[in-house]
């Protein structure tokens, strides 16, 4: 009796895991079809649309970036528990990449 | 749990690549050095910036004269499309099934080639057509270290995805090579992350002028 409650718990175990699993892959797939939407997006404001310069950088950039967490935060697992540290590595780094890029656009002397 | 211990579909954990504490470290070091990476690829996209269309003479092809937008756009879909594939390999890594994760790798590695072998036909025709070398002005060094240095990548990935199914082709999972599995596939979202920003910052941004 105490040998099939344990297999029964077990089952369950396993089922949750699958189930949880699945759900996953949902919503990685769901963020796949976006990034594919955003760069669609950023490709056709390029080549079809007529837009200033000043108005297609800062946007293709935000479409960039937010592709960028897509792929960080789901395909990479960051959103799951576990991943303050990882979280804090890449935000640290973030912060020395923007520093150091408006450095040498603004500051540059050649 | 022990790190040689035989699992089953039933005993295995529900994060194999962090049950050991192997697997924490590795998977917390890797995440330092792509933070790192994150760092290294800001400084080539800076001079690149810095550099962008800084050529000695009117002869020189710049930015806007280089690209062209549909071989941008296949590149950018069959690396996205990799990074899917290696997110469905993981899945099954997730589920035990030794055998669609590794079908799922190889495809992986697949697309991957594609990719590179676009790059290197793109790389090859900005040479012969465009005299646009690595030497010829500073705008050519800064964008074949950038992109470069992504193609360094997509090749070192696709060896050690390779290297990683071959070693583990007749191999069931365990907790051993779970993490190493993982790991190849966070390298191989973090080369999209970079490629994500190449085709906005260099070709499209390149493209508007």
């Amino acid at each position: 009796m105490v040998k099939g409650q344990i297999e029964t718990e077990n089952r369950v175990q396993v089922q949750y895991r699958l189930e949880r699993n699945k759900k996953d892959m949902r919503h990685q797939f769901i963020s796949f079809l976006l990034m594919i939407f955003l760069t669609l997006v950023a490709f056709m404001a390029v080549g079809f649309g007529n837009f200033s310069a000043k108005f297609v950088i800062p946007f293709i950039l935000v479409l960039a970036s937010v592709q960028v967490g897509f792929q960080l935060y789901y395909f990479m697992h960051m959103s799951n528990k576990g991943h303050e540290v990882p979280a804090l590595f890449m935000y640290s780094a973030v912060l020395v990449a923007l520093v150091m890029i408006i450095a040498f656009i603004t500051i540059i002397w050649i | 749990m022990q790190i040689q211990e035989k699992l089953s579909f039933e005993t295995w954990p529900a994060a194999p690549e962090k049950e050991t504490l192997e697997g924490q470290n590795k998977v917390l070091g890797f995440w330092l050095f792509l933070g790192g990476e994150t760092v290294l690829f800001a400084t080539l996209f800076a001079t690149y910036l810095a550099l962008k269309d800084s050529v000695p003479g009117p002869g020189h092809a710049l930015a806007k004269d280089l690209f062209s937008m549909p071989l941008v756009f296949l590149m950018t879909m069959l690396l996205l499309t990799s990074s899917l594939t290696s997110v469905y390999a993981i899945y099954h890594m997730k589920n035990f099934n030794a055998k669609k994760m590794k079908f799922w790798f190889v495809v992986t590695v697949l697309l991957g080639l594609g990719f590179l072998a676009c790059e290197i036909y793109e790389f090859n025709h900005y040479v012969r057509d465009f005299n646009h070398t690595f030497s010829s002005s500073a705008f050519g060094s800064a964008f074949y270290t950038l992109v470069g240095f992504h193609g360094a990548h997509v090749i070192f990935g696709l060896g050690w995805i390779t290297g990683l199914v071959v070693r583990n082709w007749r191999r069931e999972l365990s907790l051993y090579t779970a993490p190493k599995f993982y790991l190849a596939s966070l390298y191989w979202h973090f080369i999209d992350v970079v490629w994500v920003f190449i085709f906005s910052v260099v070709y499209l941004m390149g493209m508007v002028g």
